[in-house]
């Protein structure tokens, strides 16, 4: 089997518009959360989420072609370029046809979606915008990487709630090792900031009123976030041939359902999840030096996830730094476990771990190093990127420091 | 025979619970009825509908019985529909709820 690097990173999102500014970001412990500006939140128990406020669909799309792309398909796109330029690939049409792409989003287009309803529904309109449907299916931002660049081989889109782009990722990643593709586009988008989809988070109390503190006894919740990341992969050997800038390596991929709770998270499925994905790479848990967890804030997932990481890790977890990016960018529900991917290859590029922030007080459920409020200098070889779904769908990623 | 509120209620939980309603009744918690954290969450939704008021996050929180169900409806009513922050508990300090297989409790997410 192929070694696979990654050879590009591409990142929007509430904490910049590139991929430098959001690891200047995370490594100050800026956070991306703010007063949701996009959506009316008069009526809503919550205001802050981590939007892009400024975003615009200018510099990167006419007026004309952003006819055709939702907010989640424009930061898909905006993500795949910056990855793709990074990685200095240039395009043949065999390579063209040697490529795959496989991206995750939850909820696709439902901006589009929820607008065409109101027009329907509220507005009493007997006719919606014809370009609805293209809009708002989950697959459009692979499809509109795929034109961006006349890709024209496997592709397609994961859709495993807040797993989506971990699941998207670990598919890439195989397909790129065992031969199938020699090179992939891969990540996730998200934008989640629409009224009705808003409610229905409202609906389950489990969006914090306040800010996104994971671990902390004191945390009250998650936070929305939107934005895409975006990779290109190759083959190890292919990327040093060609002289390319290696970033790391994606070395394990691990995946499980907990068959219990449709939301309800249960530590043994996850466990089952950060195993695999070792067995995966080839390591042992004792080679882990760094885990990026899923920490979306809430009571349940934190606690679940500490036991789950106990189960893997035993003894080390004393020695384990652990710590949750969504306290800065948010939840990026089908982009999250791209977000959280590019977060783990930048602390191992960079030699800093990203701190969780806004943790106030020590949780005995949650007792772990959780690298509190301030980023941290460490050089590690191997991390884990966790991601775990409602419906009880878990991916894990590892990831290899190539420096 | 309890008050009309408390029936409603009753009729509410048996309702969204598919439960018959002889089941349901006020010395009841919520592990005894087999309502999970997702199923609570179910039932705030129905009985802000049924009494429409609004029923903070904050509050939500503390219910585990029929009972605390009951009163916290009653409370909420007597001030209007909607409950001043100031008369909200909070969440006890150290307060957790296990989400582990088989838990009844827990906030319900991923």
């Amino acid at each position: 089997m192929r070694r696979v690097a990654i050879t590009g990173v591409g990142v929007i999102s509430a904490m910049g518009k590139t991929t430098d500014e959001f690891w200047a970001n995370l490594a100050a412990g800026r956070s991306g959360i703010r007063t949701i500006q996009t959506c009316d939140t008069s009526q809503l128990r919550f205001k802050n989420g981590a939007e892009y406020t400024e975003f615009s669909h200018q510099p990167y799309f006419t007026d004309k072609q952003v006819d055709y792309l939702d907010r989640f398909a424009q930061f898909a796109v905006i993500a795949a370029r910056e990855a793709v330029e990074q990685s200095g690939i240039v395009w043949t049409d065999d390579l063209r046809e040697r490529t795959g792409i496989v991206t995750g989003s939850c909820t696709g287009g439902q901006i589009t979606e929820d607008l065409g309803f109101r027009d329907i529904y509220e507005f009493k309109r007997n006719r919606i915008h014809p370009l609805s449907i293209p809009k708002v299916m989950g697959n459009a931002g692979a499809s509109q990487i795929s034109m961006e660049y006349g890709i024209v081989g496997p592709a397609y889109t994961v859709t495993t709630a807040c797993s989506s782009s971990a699941h998207a990722f670990g598919q890439a990643f195989w397909l790129v090792r065992n031969g199938v593709v020699d090179f992939a586009i891969t990540g996730g988008s998200e934008a989640p900031f629409s009224y009705a989809f808003l409610k229905s988070w409202e609906a389950m109390r489990v969006v914090s009123p306040d800010t996104c503190r994971p671990f902390s006894a004191d945390r009250t919740g998650m936070v929305l976030g939107e934005g895409a990341a975006m990779f290109t992969l190759e083959p190890l050997d292919h990327a040093r041939a060609r002289g390319a800038n290696i970033l790391g390596e994606i070395s394990g991929f691990g995946m499980s359902a907990d068959a219990s709770h449709i939301t309800v998270p249960n530590p043994k499925g996850a466990a089952r999840a950060m195993r695999a994905a070792m067995t995966d790479a080839g390591i042992t848990p004792e080679q882990v030096g760094y885990v990026n967890a899923h920490g979306t804030a809430t009571r349940a997932n934190d606690i679940s996830e500490t036991l789950a990481l106990r189960e893997t890790f035993g003894e080390h977890l004393a020695r384990l730094p652990v710590s949750s990016t969504k306290s800065m960018h948010g939840h990026g529900l089908g982009a999250a476990g791209a977000l959280e991917a590019a977060a783990t290859v930048l602390a191992l590029r960079h030699g800093v771990l990203p701190p969780t922030m806004n943790y106030r007080e020590l949780d005995p459920e949650c007792d772990m190093d959780v690298i509190p409020n301030v980023a941290r200098p460490a050089q590690v070889e191997y991390a884990l990127s966790n991601s775990f779904a409602f419906g009880g769908l878990n991916a894990v990623l590892a990831f290899r420091n190539s420096a | 025979m309890p008050d009309e509120i408390t029936q409603r209620v009753l009729h509410v939980i048996a309702d969204a619970q598919r439960l018959a309603p002889e089941k349901v009744t006020v010395d009841k918690t919520f592990q005894e009825l087999g309502i999970d954290s997702m199923d609570g969450v179910s039932l705030l939704f129905a009985l802000e509908n049924e009494f429409d008021i609004n029923i903070p996050d904050e509050a939500a929180k503390s219910i585990r019985s029929v009972q605390d169900m009951v009163d916290g409806v009653k409370k909420i009513l007597e001030h209007g529909g909607t409950l001043p922050a100031d008369l909200i508990p909070p969440t006890p300090a150290g307060e957790t709820k296990e989400p582990v297989e088989g838990s009844s409790e827990g906030a319900p997410v991923a």
